[in-house]
């Protein structure tokens, strides 16, 4: 499903460039769950970045779902990343003005669902979230992890194919976390595309592959069950 | 994103800072009351001035002694008397046959007086054409009596005040005066005609023109008020005015003749282009709202960049941003257009049932005008902020800083 060929991404601070990202080459099959570790300023974010058309890489070829997405202009992207990818962010970016049905909501507002069928999937999916109750709270009612679990009801109520997830643990304490990375991983079981950018090893070596990356280089790629060995 | 989706989104978003869009709102709403209501006070004050110069009459000449050098505009206050407008002048003028009409006036202030009392009052010396070209009417007895105008009779017509004042209830009719030193008898009084342009008709005594005349010890006029057949003669009759003038005057020009009309439309573009003037002045704080508009989006944008990133990762493309930031400016300056005009309407209300003159509408085109600046002034200050949050980077955006 995803294809990143010798993707750079060179940021200019100043008159300094700055590599995020060199050389990466990458094949992702559909229903895959990654995680993506390494060492701060790795590019790990970068990466994420890119492969979720928030960012253009530098040079290196993109193709998503067989389109070469370095050919679709902002808007083709916009309406790409509306259809097909969800994003879930460490610090959860609900709006806060907006009760949890209304974020929730938000990705079917934009993809111009009409309200009928809208209000019934926001239903569905605070219910499949547990969230039914906290419906008309805002975010500052709510708690860590129910603002994530909102934030991931939010990323997936379009179905998209790939999810792709910055720290999603990473502002919240460990039972907190795990119980999100459950939902996660139900989310993967039922055939999601998973990626998760995480410092926590434990976390990490749940993936059924793990990305490793260092200086903007993918330096680690280990696949299958040997990987939870390794993390035994 | 549907429109409706797209407006609700802006409402809830203004919603959520309510005194921040309430200050806004207000300082747009004073801005188009402001507009508004001196476009309507100004359109008011030309109406009156307007409506008191056709209640003259549009066929109305009026011959003034002394030469205004200055051509066309305000007719002069202040001539220079070279030579007297004598009543013979104005009786020469009958002569043209476009003249319908004509009332020489000689005015001057003295004491009246009835029995014991006595005060002071405007005297007019005229003729009994006095009361058709100057659309007057009586309320008692009868005007001056027709005939020779160089004969000076005795009788005297009442404004409604000075009767009130001298008489209280009895009826004057037949009643002696005393103006000055002289003894006039009643015939008639005037119905109230209110103010027409500073002369309070209420107030005034008129007299045969001869007698005023003899009264005042003058051969000038003061004026001469000549009615033109119909509207069509104007210009002839000012024309032949002006030839049998300079005829009886030694072939000098020394009287100055302006029509009604004339008057009427200078007055008319003067104020008009005054109201246009003040409009335009109570416009800048119109501009001044803009820019409390675009300096609270700006604000806006820069709060809510995480939200702007947001919406882009959630796939929402540059445009729809854009539309959605402009929304919330264009809200804004509509709702407080429409504040502003309804504000506008209830002072107009408040001020229109303690004062008549005020009684006109608000002008269609101020308040036209006022809500397309104010939409106008919503595109043009929202533009700028909401470009700015179409163009964040959402990845800089969504990053904690
Ligand atoms: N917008 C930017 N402008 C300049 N440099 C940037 C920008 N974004 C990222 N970088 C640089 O690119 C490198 C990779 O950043 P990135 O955010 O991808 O790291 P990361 O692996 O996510 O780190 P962390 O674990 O701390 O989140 C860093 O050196 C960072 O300073
Ligand atoms: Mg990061």
């Amino acid at each position: 499903m995803i294809e990143l060929r010798a993707i750079d991404r060179v940021f200019r601070v100043g008159d300094q460039p700055v590599h995020a990202l060199r050389g990466v080459d990458l094949a992702i099959a559909r229903g895959e769950y990654l995680s993506l570790m390494g060492p701060s300023g790795s590019g790990k974010s970068t990466l994420l970045n890119v492969l979720g058309l928030l960012d253009r890489p530098t040079a290196g070829s993109y193709h998503f779902a067989g389109e070469d997405t370095g050919r679709l202009d902002d808007a083709a992207q916009a309406r790409m990343r509306r259809q097909h990818i969800g994003f879930v962010f460490q610090s959860f970016h609900l709006v806060p003005r907006l009760s949890t049905a209304q974020n929730v909501a938000l990705p079917l507002v934009l993809a111009e669902v009409p309200r009928a069928e809208r209000a019934e999937r926001v239903r569905a999916q605070l219910a499949a979230f547990g969230l039914t109750d906290r419906a008309h709270h805002r975010p500052d009612e709510l708690s860590g992890g129910q603002r994530q679990r909102a934030a991931i009801a939010r990323a997936t109520i379009t179905r998209p194919q790939l999810l792709l997830a910055d720290e999603p643990t990473g502002n919240l304490d460990r039972h907190t976390g795990e119980e999100v990375v459950r939902v996660l991983e139900r989310l993967h079981d039922d055939g999601l595309t998973l990626i998760v950018v995480t410092h926590d090893p434990a976390l990490g070596a749940r993936a059924h592959r793990r990305l490793r990356m260092d200086d903007g280089r993918l330096v680690g790629d280990v696949r299958g069950a040997e990987a939870h060995d390794a993390a035994r | 994103m549907r429109l409706a989706e797209q407006l609700v989104f802006a409402v809830q978003s203004l919603a959520a800072l309510r005194a921040r869009t309430a200050l806004i709102v207000l300082a747009m709403a004073i801005g188009t009351a402001g507009v508004v209501l001196l476009t309507w006070l100004g359109e008011a004050g030309r109406r009156y001035v307007t409506d008191q110069f056709a209640q003259l009459g549009t066929n109305l000449v009026i011959v003034l002694p002394g030469r205004s050098e200055t051509t066309g505009g305000a007719p002069p206050m202040f001539g220079e008397t070279a030579r007297d407008l004598t009543l013979d002048d104005a009786l020469a003028l009958r002569r043209s046959e476009h003249v319908a009409r004509l009332a020489p006036i000689v005015a001057g202030s003295v004491a009246v007086a009835f029995g014991n009392r006595e005060r002071e009052a405007t005297v007019l010396g005229s003729t009994a054409e006095l009361l058709p070209v100057r659309h007057l009417s009586l309320a008692a007895g009868q005007f001056l009596p027709a005939g020779d105008p160089r004969r000076g009779g005795a009788e005297c017509v009442l404004g409604g005040t000075l009767v009130r004042e001298l008489f209280g209830a009895a009826s004057p009719l037949g009643a002696w005066v005393r103006l000055g030193d002289r003894r006039f008898r009643v015939t008639g009084t005037l119905a109230s005609a209110g103010r027409s342009l500073g002369n309070d008709l209420d107030e005034m005594v008129v007299i045969p023109v001869a007698s005023a005349m003899a009264l005042f010890d003058s051969e000038g006029l003061f004026r001469l008020l000549v009615e033109a057949r119909d509207r069509d003669a104007v210009a002839r009759t000012v024309a032949d005015c002006e030839r049998i003038l300079r005829t009886r005057h030694d072939g000098e020009l020394d009287v100055t003749v302006i029509t009604q009309a004339s008057v009427l439309s200078t007055f008319d573009g003067i104020l008009r282009a005054l109201t246009w003037a003040i409009a335009g002045i109570a416009a800048i704080s119109l501009v001044v709202a803009g820019i409390l508009i675009m300096n609270v989006m700006v604000i806006a944008v820069s709060q809510r960049r995480a939200e702007v990133g947001l919406l882009k990762a959630l796939g929402a493309a540059a445009p729809v941003v854009r539309t959605l930031f402009l929304w919330e400016a264009l809200l804004l300056a509509v709702a407080g257009a429409g504040c502003g005009l309804a504000l506008a309407s209830a002072v107009r209300a408040a001020a229109a049932a303690f004062v008549p003159e005020l009684r006109t509408g608000l002008p269609g085109a101020a308040v036209a005008a006022a809500a397309l600046v104010a939409l106008g002034i919503g595109v043009a200050f929202g533009t700028a902020p909401a470009a700015r949050a179409a163009r964040l980077d959402p990845v800089l955006a969504l990053a904690r800083r």
